[in-house]
Protein backbone atom coordinates (compact mmCIF):
# COMPACT_ATOMS: atom_id res chain seq x y z
CA UNK A 1 0.00 0.00 0.00
CA UNK A 2 2.73 2.42 1.00
CA UNK A 3 4.74 1.62 -2.11
CA UNK A 4 1.71 2.17 -4.31
CA UNK A 5 0.64 5.45 -2.69
CA UNK A 6 4.14 6.86 -2.71
CA UNK A 7 4.53 5.68 -6.28
CA UNK A 8 1.71 7.95 -7.43
CA UNK A 9 3.06 10.86 -9.47
CA UNK A 10 3.58 13.98 -7.38
CA UNK A 11 1.18 16.89 -7.78
CA UNK A 12 2.53 19.99 -9.49
CA UNK A 13 1.31 22.44 -6.87
CA UNK A 14 1.76 25.62 -8.88
CA UNK A 15 0.23 23.95 -11.93
CA UNK A 16 -2.81 22.75 -9.98
CA UNK A 17 -3.39 26.17 -8.47
CA UNK A 18 -3.04 27.85 -11.85
CA UNK A 19 -5.29 25.40 -13.67
CA UNK A 20 -7.99 25.79 -11.02
CA UNK A 21 -7.66 29.57 -11.16
CA UNK A 22 -7.78 29.54 -14.95
CA UNK A 23 -10.92 27.40 -15.06
CA UNK A 24 -12.51 29.67 -12.45
CA UNK A 25 -12.42 32.53 -14.94
CA UNK A 26 -14.79 30.82 -17.37
CA UNK A 27 -17.76 33.03 -18.04
CA UNK A 28 -21.07 31.18 -17.66
CA UNK A 29 -24.00 33.36 -18.66
CA UNK A 30 -27.70 33.35 -19.58
CA UNK A 31 -29.07 29.94 -20.56
CA UNK A 32 -25.95 28.08 -19.49
CA UNK A 33 -26.03 29.88 -16.16
CA UNK A 34 -29.66 28.96 -15.63
CA UNK A 35 -28.88 25.31 -16.33
CA UNK A 36 -25.82 25.44 -14.08
CA UNK A 37 -27.86 26.90 -11.21
CA UNK A 38 -30.53 24.21 -11.48
CA UNK A 39 -27.88 21.52 -11.74
CA UNK A 40 -26.11 22.92 -8.68
CA UNK A 41 -29.38 22.97 -6.72
CA UNK A 42 -29.97 19.32 -7.60
CA UNK A 43 -26.46 18.48 -6.36
CA UNK A 44 -26.73 20.21 -2.99
CA UNK A 45 -26.41 18.14 0.15
CA UNK A 46 -28.36 20.45 2.42
CA UNK A 47 -26.41 20.23 5.63
CA UNK A 48 -26.95 21.04 9.26
CA UNK A 49 -24.19 19.85 11.56
CA UNK A 50 -24.42 21.99 14.66
CA UNK A 51 -24.39 21.00 18.29
CA UNK A 52 -27.59 23.03 18.60
CA UNK A 53 -29.53 21.05 15.96
CA UNK A 54 -33.07 20.18 16.99
CA UNK A 55 -35.65 17.85 15.43
CA UNK A 56 -37.63 20.96 14.49
CA UNK A 57 -34.70 22.45 12.62
CA UNK A 58 -34.17 19.19 10.75
CA UNK A 59 -37.86 19.04 9.79
CA UNK A 60 -37.69 22.63 8.52
CA UNK A 61 -34.60 21.78 6.50
CA UNK A 62 -36.33 18.74 5.02
CA UNK A 63 -39.26 20.87 3.88
CA UNK A 64 -36.76 23.17 2.21
CA UNK A 65 -35.03 20.18 0.61
CA UNK A 66 -38.29 19.04 -0.98
CA UNK A 67 -39.33 22.51 -2.13
CA UNK A 68 -36.33 24.86 -2.04
CA UNK A 69 -38.42 27.91 -2.85
CA UNK A 70 -42.21 28.14 -2.71
CA UNK A 71 -42.12 31.16 -5.01
CA UNK A 72 -40.33 29.13 -7.71
CA UNK A 73 -42.13 25.78 -7.92
CA UNK A 74 -39.98 24.62 -10.84
CA UNK A 75 -36.80 24.52 -8.76
CA UNK A 76 -35.46 20.96 -8.62
CA UNK A 77 -35.25 19.32 -5.22
CA UNK A 78 -31.85 18.97 -3.62
CA UNK A 79 -29.88 15.71 -3.63
CA UNK A 80 -29.82 14.95 0.07
CA UNK A 81 -30.14 16.24 3.59
CA UNK A 82 -27.08 15.71 5.78
CA UNK A 83 -27.49 15.44 9.55
CA UNK A 84 -25.97 13.88 12.66
CA UNK A 85 -26.85 10.19 13.28
CA UNK A 86 -29.31 10.83 16.12
CA UNK A 87 -31.45 13.01 13.84
CA UNK A 88 -31.53 10.57 10.91
CA UNK A 89 -34.91 9.11 11.92
CA UNK A 90 -36.43 12.59 11.97
CA UNK A 91 -35.11 13.34 8.48
CA UNK A 92 -36.20 9.95 7.10
CA UNK A 93 -39.76 10.57 8.29
CA UNK A 94 -39.83 14.09 6.90
CA UNK A 95 -38.43 13.08 3.50
CA UNK A 96 -40.34 9.85 2.90
CA UNK A 97 -41.49 9.60 -0.70
CA UNK A 98 -39.73 12.77 -1.82
CA UNK A 99 -36.71 11.15 -3.48
CA UNK A 100 -34.38 13.28 -1.38
CA UNK A 101 -31.73 11.07 0.20
CA UNK A 102 -30.81 11.16 3.86
CA UNK A 103 -27.10 11.38 4.54
CA UNK A 104 -25.62 11.01 7.97
CA UNK A 105 -22.16 11.80 9.21
CA UNK A 106 -20.73 8.99 11.31
CA UNK A 107 -17.49 7.60 12.79
CA UNK A 108 -17.00 10.24 15.49
CA UNK A 109 -17.45 13.17 13.10
CA UNK A 110 -15.69 15.59 12.76
CA UNK A 111 -12.46 14.51 14.48
CA UNK A 112 -12.64 10.77 13.89
CA UNK A 113 -10.89 10.23 17.20
CA UNK A 114 -12.60 7.08 18.45
CA UNK A 115 -11.91 3.36 18.42
CA UNK A 116 -12.97 1.32 15.44
CA UNK A 117 -15.74 -0.39 17.46
CA UNK A 118 -17.32 2.96 18.24
CA UNK A 119 -17.02 4.08 14.63
CA UNK A 120 -18.64 0.92 13.32
CA UNK A 121 -21.39 1.09 15.94
CA UNK A 122 -22.03 4.74 14.98
CA UNK A 123 -22.37 3.69 11.33
CA UNK A 124 -24.58 0.68 12.04
CA UNK A 125 -26.88 2.90 14.09
CA UNK A 126 -27.22 5.52 11.34
CA UNK A 127 -27.90 2.87 8.69
CA UNK A 128 -30.47 1.15 10.92
CA UNK A 129 -32.25 4.47 11.37
CA UNK A 130 -32.62 4.66 7.60
CA UNK A 131 -29.69 6.71 6.30
CA UNK A 132 -29.09 6.26 2.56
CA UNK A 133 -25.60 7.71 2.66
CA UNK A 134 -22.89 7.69 5.30
CA UNK A 135 -20.25 10.44 5.47
CA UNK A 136 -17.27 9.02 7.37
CA UNK A 137 -14.04 10.78 8.31
CA UNK A 138 -10.65 9.17 7.89
CA UNK A 139 -8.20 8.98 10.77
CA UNK A 140 -5.95 11.88 9.75
CA UNK A 141 -3.56 11.17 12.59
CA UNK A 142 -2.93 7.67 11.26
CA UNK A 143 -2.71 8.91 7.69
CA UNK A 144 -0.20 11.64 8.47
CA UNK A 145 1.98 9.29 10.52
CA UNK A 146 2.09 6.90 7.57
CA UNK A 147 -0.13 4.12 8.95
CA UNK A 148 -2.02 3.79 5.68
CA UNK A 149 -3.07 0.22 6.48
CA UNK A 150 -5.01 1.37 9.51
CA UNK A 151 -6.85 4.04 7.51
CA UNK A 152 -7.59 1.51 4.77
CA UNK A 153 -8.88 -1.13 7.17
CA UNK A 154 -11.14 1.34 8.94
CA UNK A 155 -12.73 2.38 5.65
CA UNK A 156 -13.22 -1.28 4.72
CA UNK A 157 -14.83 -2.01 8.09
CA UNK A 158 -17.15 1.00 7.88
CA UNK A 159 -18.02 0.13 4.28
CA UNK A 160 -19.01 -3.34 5.44
CA UNK A 161 -21.17 -1.81 8.18
CA UNK A 162 -22.88 0.42 5.62
CA UNK A 163 -24.56 -2.42 3.77
CA UNK A 164 -26.51 -0.87 0.89
CA UNK A 165 -25.88 2.69 2.03
CA UNK A 166 -23.44 4.75 -0.03
CA UNK A 167 -20.19 5.56 1.70
CA UNK A 168 -18.65 9.01 1.38
CA UNK A 169 -15.14 9.27 2.76
CA UNK A 170 -14.13 12.67 4.11
CA UNK A 171 -10.42 13.34 3.59
CA UNK A 172 -10.40 16.63 5.53
CA UNK A 173 -7.93 18.13 3.08
CA UNK A 174 -7.39 21.17 5.30
CA UNK A 175 -5.44 18.88 7.65
CA UNK A 176 -3.56 16.86 5.04
CA UNK A 177 -0.93 19.57 4.51
CA UNK A 178 0.09 18.78 0.91
CA UNK A 179 -1.57 18.13 -2.43
CA UNK A 180 0.42 14.90 -2.68
CA UNK A 181 -1.32 13.73 0.48
CA UNK A 182 -4.70 14.65 -1.01
CA UNK A 183 -3.94 12.50 -4.05
CA UNK A 184 -2.76 9.59 -1.87
CA UNK A 185 -5.75 9.83 0.46
CA UNK A 186 -8.09 9.88 -2.55
CA UNK A 187 -6.60 6.71 -4.00
CA UNK A 188 -6.47 5.05 -0.61
CA UNK A 189 -10.17 5.73 -0.02
CA UNK A 190 -11.21 4.55 -3.47
CA UNK A 191 -9.17 1.36 -3.16
CA UNK A 192 -10.82 0.71 0.20
CA UNK A 193 -14.25 0.88 -1.43
CA UNK A 194 -15.48 4.47 -1.07
CA UNK A 195 -18.47 5.40 -3.25
CA UNK A 196 -17.66 9.08 -2.87
CA UNK A 197 -14.64 11.02 -1.71
CA UNK A 198 -15.40 14.27 0.07
CA UNK A 199 -13.11 17.22 0.68
CA UNK A 200 -13.89 18.38 4.17
CA UNK A 201 -16.04 18.26 7.25
CA UNK A 202 -16.66 22.00 7.08
CA UNK A 203 -15.34 22.28 10.63
CA UNK A 204 -11.73 22.96 9.64
CA UNK A 205 -10.41 25.94 7.72
CA UNK A 206 -9.46 25.89 4.89
CA UNK A 207 -12.37 23.67 3.85
CA UNK A 208 -13.04 22.90 0.19
CA UNK A 209 -10.84 24.73 -2.31
CA UNK A 210 -10.80 24.57 -6.08
CA UNK A 211 -7.27 23.08 -6.44
CA UNK A 212 -8.01 20.33 -3.91
CA UNK A 213 -11.22 19.45 -5.71
CA UNK A 214 -9.26 19.44 -8.97
CA UNK A 215 -6.80 16.88 -7.59
CA UNK A 216 -9.61 14.68 -6.28
CA UNK A 217 -11.43 14.87 -9.61
CA UNK A 218 -8.24 13.83 -11.39
CA UNK A 219 -7.97 10.92 -8.98
CA UNK A 220 -11.52 9.66 -9.65
CA UNK A 221 -10.98 10.08 -13.40
CA UNK A 222 -7.76 8.05 -13.30
CA UNK A 223 -9.34 5.50 -10.98
CA UNK A 224 -12.27 5.06 -13.39
CA UNK A 225 -9.83 4.64 -16.28
CA UNK A 226 -7.87 2.03 -14.33
CA UNK A 227 -10.70 0.01 -12.79
CA UNK A 228 -13.89 1.02 -14.60
CA UNK A 229 -15.57 2.00 -11.33
CA UNK A 230 -16.83 5.59 -11.11
CA UNK A 231 -16.38 7.19 -7.74
CA UNK A 232 -18.16 10.43 -6.89
CA UNK A 233 -16.71 13.63 -5.44
CA UNK A 234 -18.28 15.94 -2.89
CA UNK A 235 -16.96 19.43 -2.20
CA UNK A 236 -18.07 20.66 1.18
CA UNK A 237 -17.45 23.70 3.28
CA UNK A 238 -16.91 27.32 2.32
CA UNK A 239 -19.00 27.26 -0.88
CA UNK A 240 -21.44 30.08 -0.26
CA UNK A 241 -22.25 31.76 -3.56
CA UNK A 242 -23.73 30.64 -6.84
CA UNK A 243 -20.62 31.99 -8.53
CA UNK A 244 -18.42 29.64 -6.48
CA UNK A 245 -20.71 26.69 -7.19
CA UNK A 246 -20.53 27.32 -10.93
CA UNK A 247 -16.73 27.42 -10.74
CA UNK A 248 -16.82 23.95 -9.19
CA UNK A 249 -19.15 22.69 -11.93
CA UNK A 250 -16.75 23.97 -14.60
CA UNK A 251 -13.94 22.17 -12.82
CA UNK A 252 -15.93 18.93 -12.74
CA UNK A 253 -16.78 19.14 -16.41
CA UNK A 254 -13.23 19.93 -17.48
CA UNK A 255 -11.49 17.44 -15.21
CA UNK A 256 -13.58 14.34 -14.64
CA UNK A 257 -15.85 14.94 -17.61
CA UNK A 258 -19.56 15.50 -18.22
CA UNK A 259 -20.46 12.10 -16.73
CA UNK A 260 -19.73 13.56 -13.33
CA UNK A 261 -22.18 16.46 -13.85
CA UNK A 262 -24.80 14.37 -12.12
CA UNK A 263 -26.03 14.31 -8.51
CA UNK A 264 -25.05 10.64 -8.46
CA UNK A 265 -21.38 11.49 -8.97
CA UNK A 266 -20.89 15.04 -7.76
CA UNK A 267 -22.30 16.81 -4.72
CA UNK A 268 -21.96 20.19 -3.09
CA UNK A 269 -22.15 20.09 0.68
CA UNK A 270 -23.57 23.40 1.82
CA UNK A 271 -26.24 25.21 3.73
CA UNK A 272 -26.11 28.92 2.88
CA UNK A 273 -25.26 28.18 -0.77
CA UNK A 274 -28.82 27.10 -1.57
CA UNK A 275 -30.28 30.53 -0.77
CA UNK A 276 -27.75 32.25 -2.99
CA UNK A 277 -28.52 29.86 -5.84
CA UNK A 278 -32.22 30.61 -5.40
CA UNK A 279 -31.54 34.34 -5.33
CA UNK A 280 -29.55 34.14 -8.56
CA UNK A 281 -32.29 32.04 -10.10
CA UNK A 282 -34.91 34.59 -9.15
CA UNK A 283 -32.75 37.41 -10.48
CA UNK A 284 -32.61 35.62 -13.84
CA UNK A 285 -36.36 35.04 -13.82
CA UNK A 286 -37.48 38.53 -12.80
CA UNK A 287 -34.62 40.71 -14.04
CA UNK A 288 -34.30 42.34 -10.61
CA UNK A 289 -31.68 41.67 -7.97
CA UNK A 290 -33.17 39.51 -5.24
CA UNK A 291 -32.89 40.16 -1.51
CA UNK A 292 -32.29 37.64 1.28
CA UNK A 293 -35.39 38.88 3.12
CA UNK A 294 -37.50 36.88 0.71
CA UNK A 295 -35.90 33.50 1.41
CA UNK A 296 -36.03 31.23 4.41
CA UNK A 297 -33.54 31.57 7.21
CA UNK A 298 -31.92 28.32 8.21
CA UNK B 1 17.72 68.32 -12.82
CA UNK B 2 14.74 67.32 -14.88
CA UNK B 3 11.37 68.98 -14.48
CA UNK B 4 9.13 67.24 -11.95
CA UNK B 5 6.20 65.24 -13.30
CA UNK B 6 2.85 65.88 -11.66
CA UNK B 7 1.35 62.90 -9.83
CA UNK B 8 -2.32 62.95 -10.79
CA UNK B 9 -5.05 61.36 -8.75
CA UNK B 10 -6.96 58.38 -10.13
CA UNK B 11 -10.61 58.86 -9.27
CA UNK B 12 -12.05 55.50 -8.30
CA UNK B 13 -15.18 54.06 -6.74
CA UNK B 14 -15.66 53.64 -2.99
CA UNK B 15 -17.17 50.26 -2.08
CA UNK B 16 -17.00 48.60 1.33
CA UNK B 17 -14.27 50.95 2.52
CA UNK B 18 -12.00 50.16 -0.44
CA UNK B 19 -11.31 52.08 -3.62
CA UNK B 20 -11.78 49.67 -6.55
CA UNK B 21 -11.94 50.58 -10.20
CA UNK B 22 -15.15 49.68 -11.96
CA UNK B 23 -15.56 45.93 -12.49
CA UNK B 24 -16.31 46.80 -16.12
CA UNK B 25 -13.03 48.68 -16.57
CA UNK B 26 -14.89 51.63 -18.05
CA UNK B 27 -14.35 55.29 -17.35
CA UNK B 28 -15.79 58.60 -18.50
CA UNK B 29 -14.41 62.07 -18.91
CA UNK B 30 -15.24 64.76 -16.41
CA UNK B 31 -15.06 68.27 -17.80
CA UNK B 32 -15.26 71.69 -16.25
CA UNK B 33 -18.25 73.93 -16.85
CA UNK B 34 -16.27 75.49 -19.67
CA UNK B 35 -15.74 72.11 -21.27
CA UNK B 36 -12.09 71.60 -20.35
CA UNK B 37 -10.87 68.15 -19.43
CA UNK B 38 -10.51 67.72 -15.65
CA UNK B 39 -10.18 64.01 -15.03
CA UNK B 40 -11.32 60.51 -15.92
CA UNK B 41 -13.78 59.02 -13.45
CA UNK B 42 -14.64 55.33 -13.13
CA UNK B 43 -17.95 54.48 -14.82
CA UNK B 44 -19.64 52.00 -12.52
CA UNK B 45 -21.63 49.09 -13.94
CA UNK B 46 -24.68 47.41 -12.49
CA UNK B 47 -22.41 44.80 -10.96
CA UNK B 48 -20.55 47.49 -9.07
CA UNK B 49 -23.94 48.68 -7.84
CA UNK B 50 -24.77 45.11 -6.78
CA UNK B 51 -21.45 44.80 -4.93
CA UNK B 52 -22.04 48.14 -3.24
CA UNK B 53 -25.45 46.98 -2.01
CA UNK B 54 -23.87 43.80 -0.61
CA UNK B 55 -21.25 45.92 1.18
CA UNK B 56 -23.91 48.27 2.52
CA UNK B 57 -26.02 45.37 3.77
CA UNK B 58 -23.02 43.83 5.46
CA UNK B 59 -22.25 47.11 7.23
CA UNK B 60 -25.84 47.70 8.30
CA UNK B 61 -25.89 45.47 11.39
CA UNK B 62 -22.92 47.09 13.02
CA UNK B 63 -23.81 50.65 12.03
CA UNK B 64 -27.46 50.48 13.02
CA UNK B 65 -26.44 48.70 16.23
CA UNK B 66 -23.94 51.39 17.20
CA UNK B 67 -25.17 53.85 19.79
CA UNK B 68 -26.58 57.08 18.34
CA UNK B 69 -23.98 58.94 20.37
CA UNK B 70 -21.22 56.97 18.64
CA UNK B 71 -22.71 57.66 15.20
CA UNK B 72 -22.85 61.36 16.03
CA UNK B 73 -19.21 61.33 17.08
CA UNK B 74 -18.20 59.66 13.84
CA UNK B 75 -20.13 62.20 11.76
CA UNK B 76 -18.45 64.93 13.72
CA UNK B 77 -15.13 63.26 12.98
CA UNK B 78 -15.95 63.44 9.26
CA UNK B 79 -16.48 67.18 9.68
CA UNK B 80 -13.07 67.45 11.32
CA UNK B 81 -11.47 65.61 8.41
CA UNK B 82 -13.31 67.81 5.89
CA UNK B 83 -12.01 70.86 7.67
CA UNK B 84 -8.46 69.65 7.08
CA UNK B 85 -9.00 69.30 3.34
CA UNK B 86 -10.97 72.47 2.69
CA UNK B 87 -8.58 73.74 0.07
CA UNK B 88 -8.83 70.59 -2.03
CA UNK B 89 -12.64 70.73 -2.01
CA UNK B 90 -12.60 74.44 -2.74
CA UNK B 91 -10.28 73.92 -5.72
CA UNK B 92 -12.48 71.17 -7.12
CA UNK B 93 -15.57 73.33 -6.65
CA UNK B 94 -13.92 76.25 -8.40
CA UNK B 95 -13.15 74.01 -11.35
CA UNK B 96 -16.84 73.29 -11.86
CA UNK B 97 -18.19 76.85 -11.86
CA UNK B 98 -18.76 78.66 -15.10
CA UNK B 99 -18.55 82.31 -14.20
CA UNK B 100 -15.64 83.79 -12.36
CA UNK B 101 -18.02 86.19 -10.64
CA UNK B 102 -21.47 85.09 -9.54
CA UNK B 103 -24.74 87.02 -9.47
CA UNK B 104 -24.12 87.86 -5.85
CA UNK B 105 -20.90 89.57 -6.76
CA UNK B 106 -18.67 87.02 -5.03
CA UNK B 107 -15.75 85.63 -6.98
CA UNK B 108 -15.38 81.91 -7.56
CA UNK B 109 -12.80 81.37 -4.83
CA UNK B 110 -15.02 83.01 -2.24
CA UNK B 111 -18.04 81.03 -3.34
CA UNK B 112 -16.03 77.81 -3.21
CA UNK B 113 -14.87 78.40 0.32
CA UNK B 114 -18.40 79.40 1.39
CA UNK B 115 -19.69 76.14 -0.07
CA UNK B 116 -17.17 74.06 1.87
CA UNK B 117 -17.95 75.99 5.07
CA UNK B 118 -21.63 75.36 4.60
CA UNK B 119 -21.03 71.63 3.98
CA UNK B 120 -18.98 71.25 7.16
CA UNK B 121 -21.56 73.16 9.18
CA UNK B 122 -24.33 70.99 7.74
CA UNK B 123 -22.49 67.84 8.76
CA UNK B 124 -22.03 69.10 12.30
CA UNK B 125 -25.70 70.04 12.38
CA UNK B 126 -26.74 66.50 11.38
CA UNK B 127 -24.20 64.94 13.76
CA UNK B 128 -26.00 66.68 16.59
CA UNK B 129 -29.26 65.07 15.55
CA UNK B 130 -27.99 61.52 16.07
CA UNK B 131 -29.13 61.15 19.68
CA UNK B 132 -32.04 63.57 19.44
CA UNK B 133 -34.06 62.23 16.53
CA UNK B 134 -35.56 59.47 18.70
CA UNK B 135 -36.74 62.04 21.23
CA UNK B 136 -38.28 64.25 18.57
CA UNK B 137 -39.64 61.59 16.23
CA UNK B 138 -40.53 58.94 18.84
CA UNK B 139 -43.34 59.21 21.34
CA UNK B 140 -45.02 57.72 24.38
CA UNK B 141 -48.55 57.02 23.16
CA UNK B 142 -51.69 57.43 25.27
CA UNK B 143 -53.77 54.24 24.97
CA UNK B 144 -56.77 52.74 26.74
CA UNK B 145 -55.38 49.67 28.45
CA UNK B 146 -52.85 48.47 30.99
CA UNK B 147 -49.87 49.03 28.72
CA UNK B 148 -47.05 51.48 28.37
CA UNK B 149 -47.11 52.11 24.66
CA UNK B 150 -44.22 53.83 22.96
CA UNK B 151 -42.95 54.35 19.44
CA UNK B 152 -39.39 54.82 18.38
CA UNK B 153 -37.75 55.38 15.01
CA UNK B 154 -35.55 52.68 13.51
CA UNK B 155 -33.37 52.85 10.39
CA UNK B 156 -34.96 51.45 7.23
CA UNK B 157 -31.86 49.58 6.02
CA UNK B 158 -29.89 50.12 2.83
CA UNK B 159 -30.74 53.35 1.03
CA UNK B 160 -29.77 54.23 -2.54
CA UNK B 161 -29.02 57.91 -3.01
CA UNK B 162 -29.01 59.40 -6.49
CA UNK B 163 -26.74 62.19 -5.43
CA UNK B 164 -26.68 65.85 -6.32
CA UNK B 165 -23.35 67.12 -7.59
CA UNK B 166 -22.23 69.76 -5.13
CA UNK B 167 -20.40 68.94 -1.92
CA UNK B 168 -23.08 70.71 0.12
CA UNK B 169 -25.77 68.76 -1.71
CA UNK B 170 -23.95 65.50 -1.12
CA UNK B 171 -23.52 66.12 2.59
CA UNK B 172 -27.13 67.24 2.81
CA UNK B 173 -28.36 63.97 1.29
CA UNK B 174 -25.90 61.44 2.74
CA UNK B 175 -25.66 62.72 6.34
CA UNK B 176 -29.40 62.49 7.12
CA UNK B 177 -29.46 58.94 5.73
CA UNK B 178 -26.55 57.57 7.74
CA UNK B 179 -26.96 59.56 10.96
CA UNK B 180 -30.04 57.53 11.89
CA UNK B 181 -28.29 54.19 11.27
CA UNK B 182 -28.99 53.47 7.60
CA UNK B 183 -26.22 52.53 5.22
CA UNK B 184 -26.21 53.88 1.69
CA UNK B 185 -25.07 53.55 -1.89
CA UNK B 186 -24.56 56.94 -3.51
CA UNK B 187 -24.48 57.37 -7.27
CA UNK B 188 -23.06 60.57 -8.76
CA UNK B 189 -22.91 61.39 -12.44
CA UNK B 190 -22.05 64.99 -13.25
CA UNK B 191 -19.04 66.59 -11.55
CA UNK B 192 -18.39 63.49 -9.41
CA UNK B 193 -14.99 64.58 -8.18
CA UNK B 194 -16.32 66.11 -4.96
CA UNK B 195 -17.99 62.76 -4.22
CA UNK B 196 -14.77 60.79 -4.66
CA UNK B 197 -12.74 63.26 -2.64
CA UNK B 198 -15.45 62.99 0.01
CA UNK B 199 -14.95 59.21 -0.08
CA UNK B 200 -11.28 59.75 0.74
CA UNK B 201 -12.39 61.76 3.76
CA UNK B 202 -14.88 59.07 4.82
CA UNK B 203 -12.22 56.39 4.54
CA UNK B 204 -10.18 58.03 7.29
CA UNK B 205 -13.02 59.12 9.57
CA UNK B 206 -13.71 56.03 11.72
CA UNK B 207 -16.74 55.39 9.53
CA UNK B 208 -16.98 51.57 9.20
CA UNK B 209 -16.35 50.39 5.63
CA UNK B 210 -19.57 49.90 3.66
CA UNK B 211 -21.70 52.44 5.54
CA UNK B 212 -21.31 54.89 2.68
CA UNK B 213 -20.48 53.51 -0.77
CA UNK B 214 -19.94 55.93 -3.61
CA UNK B 215 -20.29 55.08 -7.29
CA UNK B 216 -19.58 57.39 -10.18
CA UNK B 217 -21.28 56.64 -13.46
CA UNK B 218 -24.41 57.19 -15.47
CA UNK B 219 -27.52 57.58 -13.34
CA UNK B 220 -29.80 56.31 -16.09
CA UNK B 221 -27.76 53.11 -16.25
CA UNK B 222 -27.47 52.40 -12.53
CA UNK B 223 -30.57 53.88 -10.92
CA UNK B 224 -33.15 51.39 -12.28
CA UNK B 225 -31.10 48.44 -10.93
CA UNK B 226 -30.95 50.01 -7.49
CA UNK B 227 -34.61 50.98 -7.63
CA UNK B 228 -35.72 47.43 -8.39
CA UNK B 229 -33.17 45.75 -6.07
CA UNK B 230 -35.06 43.71 -3.51
CA UNK B 231 -32.37 44.22 -0.87
CA UNK B 232 -32.54 48.02 -0.99
CA UNK B 233 -35.01 49.53 1.45
CA UNK B 234 -35.16 53.13 0.35
CA UNK B 235 -34.22 55.38 -2.52
CA UNK B 236 -33.55 59.09 -2.59
CA UNK B 237 -34.21 60.37 -6.12
CA UNK B 238 -32.71 63.84 -5.57
CA UNK B 239 -30.22 63.69 -8.42
CA UNK B 240 -32.60 62.13 -10.97
CA UNK B 241 -34.41 64.04 -13.67
CA UNK B 242 -38.19 63.79 -13.88
CA UNK B 243 -38.34 60.89 -16.31
CA UNK B 244 -35.78 58.78 -14.48
CA UNK B 245 -37.43 59.56 -11.15
CA UNK B 246 -40.79 58.36 -12.46
CA UNK B 247 -39.24 55.15 -13.81
CA UNK B 248 -37.44 54.51 -10.53
CA UNK B 249 -40.57 55.11 -8.50
CA UNK B 250 -42.39 52.39 -10.41
CA UNK B 251 -39.49 49.97 -9.98
CA UNK B 252 -39.20 50.85 -6.28
CA UNK B 253 -42.78 49.76 -5.68
CA UNK B 254 -41.67 46.12 -6.12
CA UNK B 255 -40.53 45.81 -2.52
CA UNK B 256 -42.28 48.91 -1.18
CA UNK B 257 -39.16 51.01 -0.87
CA UNK B 258 -39.29 54.31 0.90
CA UNK B 259 -38.97 56.87 -1.88
CA UNK B 260 -37.87 60.46 -1.52
CA UNK B 261 -38.90 62.32 -4.67
CA UNK B 262 -36.76 65.08 -6.11
CA UNK B 263 -37.87 68.53 -5.05
CA UNK B 264 -36.65 72.04 -5.57
CA UNK B 265 -33.76 71.66 -3.18
CA UNK B 266 -32.14 74.83 -1.97
CA UNK B 267 -29.18 73.44 -0.08
CA UNK B 268 -28.47 76.70 1.68
CA UNK B 269 -31.88 76.73 3.34
CA UNK B 270 -32.61 75.20 6.76
CA UNK B 271 -32.95 71.47 5.95
CA UNK B 272 -35.39 70.43 8.67
CA UNK B 273 -35.80 66.81 9.73
CA UNK B 274 -37.66 65.65 6.60
CA UNK B 275 -34.67 63.95 5.02
CA UNK B 276 -33.96 62.01 8.19
CA UNK B 277 -37.52 60.85 8.78
CA UNK B 278 -37.92 59.80 5.13
CA UNK B 279 -35.76 56.74 5.80
CA UNK B 280 -36.97 55.78 9.23
CA UNK B 281 -39.43 53.12 10.23
CA UNK B 282 -41.41 53.34 13.42
CA UNK B 283 -41.40 50.54 15.94
CA UNK B 284 -44.22 50.58 18.47
CA UNK B 285 -43.95 48.54 21.66
CA UNK B 286 -46.81 47.54 23.94
CA UNK B 287 -45.33 46.91 27.35
CA UNK B 288 -47.70 45.45 29.97
CA UNK B 289 -47.96 47.39 33.23
CA UNK B 290 -49.85 46.89 36.46
CA UNK B 291 -49.85 43.08 36.39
Amino acid sequence: MRAFLHGLPGVDQVGADQRAAMLATRSIKTTAKRQAIDLAVSMVDLTTLEGADTPGKVRALCVKARHPDVAQPDVPRVAAVCVYPDLVAEAVTALRGSGVKVASVATAFPSGRATLDVKVADTVHAVAEGADEIDMVIDRGAFLSGRYGKVHDEIVAVKAACGDAHLKVILETGELATYDNVRRASWLSMLAGADFIKTSTGKVSPASTLPVTLIMLEAVRDFAAATGRKVGVKSAGGIRTAKDAIKYLVLVNETAGPDWLDPGLYRLGASSLLNDLLMQRQKMATGHYAGPDYFTLD
Amino acid sequence: MSERLAVRKTYKLFIGGAFPRSESGRSYVVTSAKGDFIANAARASRKDARDAVVAARKAFGRWSGATPYNRGQILYRIAEMLEGRRSEFADEFEGTVRRTRGKDGKDAAKRASDEVDAAIDRLVWYAGWSDKIAAVHGSANPIAGPYFNFSQPEPAGVVAVLGPTSLLGLISTVAPVVVTGNTCVVVCERAPLAAITLAEVLAVSDLPGGVVNILTGHLAELAPWLASHMDVNGIDLTGADERLAAECEVAAAGNLKRVLRPGQDDWSADPGVGRMTAFLETKTVWHPIGV
